[in-house]
């Protein structure tokens, strides 16, 4: 019954998944392909906190697969299929790199240190003109075409994107599920207790950071080959800023929460476009007031509801299943 | 030779703004154990304080750094009152709610001061003084100097000479042993974030005829306080203010013969170095778990 009732859900998904974009004027075609490469920004962030330890590379991570990508194509005109994954795998390498100075911080120390090594990297695509072409950045980047296809399109670069993003999520749900994601909820969780039954908890928390880094690479890439451009100011602070306010206000408790965050909240977004001056403040009371009274995020609300209704106290394991 | 002097110099005064902010961050983090990541913009409203009281509408300038001192530190307890408060069990709670705040305060600068281009405030104090022939300091950056000893000598006499300040320190010790010995949790964070803010408001103040003006400047004020804060050693105030110095001298040496740019990079590695090679920064103790 479960079962039948999942997946009726999961085709209906399915099928507005796909009509979607054939009901939406042009604009908003634009923003559901930042939404669905977002969607896979929140979902290998989601991967890094896992373990307990929140970064502000993120941002920067996917924009080392959006300059990876943009400089295979200008220097050698690789074309997507070779970016993409080269991207990731960059994305990854730098991770690798880090991990060294960052994860012998824990807590504050890392947050400052993530965002410290970020910024660095950030200001060396300021400082180098070249390759990185300074504040200005670069731009010429162009989406692939295939036979009579031409990904400039919003909508078949959609499919693409949606592709792309769906078999990343599949990856990134089943490593949350198998063994190792469950590893990874041990060493948050109970990090001494994982050490005492011989889990290296700094292997696993490099594997986090590393293959998170390496799927936002990946979202770097897709982003830029869609855009064109890409400039230092692209995935800065401010972006990282997003990122975390889509996991928390969605709920970083379950798989969906972060995907549920930035899908709310860039409709919302959408929704008080008329006030651009105040937006940023607006995000800012949403985020107070979200972190205030709904610390769980968006994805406790219907528990709460249910709670509500049958009357019983729903108690919140911190680590879920389903 | 002359060159290397004057960096010393306009290092030094540089180092006395950034002691007052990073210290305002130090006191915050040690206090109520929350990264205040709106810090920068604290300074940035102190900054604009000045900028529309003072350049504005023409009010005078010491009546106007007053008004901004009182102004941010209003602006400081209400954030532990509304947002830090209800937070102290979650200090990621606690940072993300800043991040709220920071938004805000950053719209509310665009709306008072309008986009465009950076603002300027005149000097208020002209004149230079001229050192030996060749070394030139504005009056100005000798009143930021003057004034941000001041404040910080006052800091440590509140800490180290009176009650309260003892009070704050223990709290920053040691939370639950404070609470038991009969000290207001409560009403230390408020004083901590108090004189916190107020720091910060005062070095907008003083900086502001110094600086161009914008919406974001908190972001390279942030970026500052980080580093001397990581450098000087996590919930050490006498290693901020050291650091600060310090660091304030490495910027501006850096900033002579690289650039800017490069100067701020080799800080963020230094204070990479530091977090990997002593993490408890130069005048942090080793506090065990």
């Amino acid at each position: 019954m479960n079962m039948l009732i999942r997946s009726i859900v999961g085709l209906i998904i399915l099928i507005v998944l796909l009509i979607v974009p054939h009901f939406l004027e042009f604009h908003h075609q634009d923003l559901l392909i930042f939404l669905t490469i977002n969607v896979l920004v929140v979902a290998s962030y989601r991967l890094v906190t896992l373990t307990g330890e929140w970064s502000l590379i993120h941002a920067v991570m996917m924009g080392v697969g959006g300059y990876t990508a943009t400089l295979l194509f200008l220097n050698y005109e690789l074309g997507m299929w070779f970016t993409l994954p080269t991207a990731g795998l960059l994305s990854a390498a730098v991770a690798a790199l880090l991990c060294f100075p960052l994860l012998r911080m824990t807590q504050f120390y890392f947050l400052i240190g993530s965002f410290a090594a970020g910024e660095a990297i950030r200001l060396v695509w300021i400082q180098f003109l070249d390759p990185f072409g300074g504040t200005g950045g670069l731009s010429g980047v162009s989406p692939p075409m295939i036979g009579d296809i031409d990904f400039m399109d919003p909508i078949p670069y959609y499919y693409l994107a949606l592709t792309v993003v769906s078999i990343c999520l599949f990856l990134l749900y089943r490593i949350e599920k198998s063994r190792v994601g469950l590893t990874l909820h041990s060493v948050h969780w109970k990090a001494p207790l994982a050490e005492s039954v011989g889990v290296d908890t700094w292997r696993y928390r490099a594997l986090a950071f590393i293959t998170g880094s390496f799927f936002v690479g990946i979202a770097g890439a897709l982003k830029v080959h869609y855009i064109g451009t890409i400039t230092p100011n692209q995935y800065g602070i401010g972006f990282m800023v997003f990122i975390l306010i889509w996991v928390i206000v969605g709920g970083y408790n379950k798989f969906y929460g972060p995907i549920i965050g930035v899908i709310v909240l860039t409709m919302f977004d959408e929704s008080i476009r008329g006030f651009d001056e105040i937006r940023p403040a607006i995000y800012g009371a949403v985020l107070i007031l979200s972190i205030l009274f709904l610390p769980l995020g968006l994805e406790s609300i219907p528990g709460k509801l249910k709670a509500w209704f049958i009357g019983s106290e729903v108690v919140e394991p911190p680590l879920t299943d389903e | 030779m002359e060159l290397i002097l004057q960096s010393i110099i306009n290092g030094l005064i540089q180092g006395g703004l950034y002691a007052l902010f990073a210290v305002g961050l130090v006191m915050i983090f040690g206090v109520m154990g929350v990264v205040n990541f709106a810090h920068g913009e604290l300074v940035m409203a102190g900054a604009y304080t000045i900028w529309y009281l003072h350049a504005q509408q023409g009010l005078g300038y010491l009546p106007t750094v007053v008004v901004a001192v009182v102004l941010v530190t209003l602006i400081g307890l209400l954030m532990e009152r509304f947002l830090f408060r209800p937070t102290r069990n979650d200090p990621l709670a606690g940072l993300i709610c800043s991040i709220g705040m920071l938004f805000i305060l950053q719209v509310i600068a665009t709306l008072i001061g309008g986009e465009g281009p950076s603002k300027q405030v005149p000097p208020v104090f002209q004149g230079t003084l001229v050192v030996f022939d060749f070394l030139r300091i504005p009056n100005q950056r000798i009143f930021a100097l003057v004034i941000s000893v001041a404040a910080l000598v006052t800091l440590w006499y509140f800490l180290a000479r009176t009650k309260l300040g003892w009070a704050l320190r223990a709290v920053a010790l040691d939370r639950e042993a404070s609470a038991l010995q009969g000290i207001n949790i409560n009403r230390i964070s408020m004083i901590a974030i108090g004189v916190g803010a107020g720091m910060a408001g005062l070095a907008g103040a003083l900086m502001a005829p110094l600086t161009n003006i914008n919406p974001h400047m908190g972001h390279n004020v942030i970026i500052t306080a980080f580093i001397v804060t990581i450098v000087g050693g996590v919930g050490s105030l006498s290693g901020a203010v050291l650091a600060a110095i310090l660091y304030a001298l490495f910027h501006t040496f850096m900033t002579v013969y690289f650039g800017g740019t490069i100067a701020t990079i080799s800080g963020l590695l230094l204070m990479v170095l530091v977090l990997i090679i002593k993490p408890t920064g130069i005048m942090g103790v080793r506090i065990s778990e």
